[in-house]
């Protein structure tokens, strides 16, 4: 682990929620990382067992992406995708979001902002929501759906919560 | 919102995962009552254990009706239960919908965490392949000049 400690998920307020992490390499990289479908589909997997079938991006402004996850064990899949609305190399990406299973109003807005520090970058990942209700469930159709809960993870999630 | 006592919540979750009621109106009763923060301050206070009207209403400077009210919204919700039987009427903590509620969170965080874990390789591996890079590219200028 480079920066176990750097990873937080939080709620800066009732129709947001922001994650944020360090990652140990220069800004261009990371933003290269998060942008080029190549990259993106050898990380953004969530947890083991999942593989992401489809991963396409066009990386301009009104450009959309789409992306869809497939766990093999089971068959089970989950798809989102969305519209860029501004792009600044290699520190700033905008884009809508919805799930593809979503039953709450209207979709997010992600905010990716990618700071270097150093070789070092700090990315936070900020999504706004229409309304608190959106947001909770958002989260709650999109991730139920496509992670049925892995509860043998929360002991982890427990641990590094309350090691702060 | 939920960051206020993010422990608390995560053992409690822990505690209660095999609650199976994924009702999405009973989450939205408790996502609304725990939207006030007078309300997850008496939730935090009652996770030490049980208290009556009076004890709750002392530290927070609010009458006992103000505190009555808070106390209905969160007993519609299904996170407190009240001893109707006993005199000073004492409430408990139930953290069953919690659990429920917080559900989501986790999940959202866990696919974030392994998912940065696969990137933080994945980085690595970029980082290597781009040194290499520009020692080839090196190496072929110090040829070419040859």
């Amino acid at each position: 682990m480079k920066y176990p400690d750097s990873f937080k998920v939080s709620t800066p307020s009732d129709c947001e929620i922001q994650v944020t992490r360090v990652f140990n390499a220069p800004r261009a990289l990371v933003f290269e990382a998060f942008t080029k479908p190549e990259l993106v589909r050898q990380w953004l997997l969530g947890p083991p067992g999942w593989t992401m079938p489809v991963c396409e991006i066009d990386l301009k402004v009104g450009g959309s992406y789409r992306y869809k996850w497939r766990n093999e064990a089971d068959g089970k899949e989950m798809g989102m995708g969305g519209v860029f609305r501004e792009i600044v190399s290699p520190r700033l990406l905008v884009a809508t979001e919805k799930f593809d299973e979503s039953w709450y109003p209207g979709e997010g807005l992600d905010t990716t902002v990618f700071a270097a520090q150093g070789d070092s970058t700090i990315m936070t990942i900020t999504v706004l929501y229409e309304s608190k209700q959106a947001r909770d469930t958002a989260r709650r159709s999109g991730m139920e759906r496509g992670m049925a809960a892995s509860y043998d993870r929360a002991e982890d999630v427990l641990l590094s919560a309350t090691a702060k | 919102m939920l960051d206020i006592s993010n422990s608390l919540y995560y053992c409690l979750v822990m505690e209660l995962n095999g609650y199976e009621d994924k009702d999405p109106r009973a989450l939205d009763a408790t996502f609304a009552a725990l939207a006030d923060p007078t309300r997850r301050a008496i939730l935090a206070r009652l996770a030490a254990g049980e208290a009556s009207v009076t004890e709750l209403a002392a530290p927070f400077s609010m009458t006992q009706p103000a505190i009555s009210k808070h106390l209905k919204v969160l007993a519609s919700a299904g996170l407190i239960v009240r001893d109707r039987d006993a005199q000073r009427r004492p409430s408990r903590l139930d953290a069953r919908p919690l659990a429920a509620a917080t559900e989501w969170l986790l999940e959202y965080r866990e696919f974030w965490r392994s998912s940065f874990q696969q990137l933080d390789a994945l980085l690595d591996a970029m980082k290597t392949k781009k040194k290499k890079g520009k020692k080839q590219k090196h190496k072929k200028r110090e040829r070419s000049h040859k």
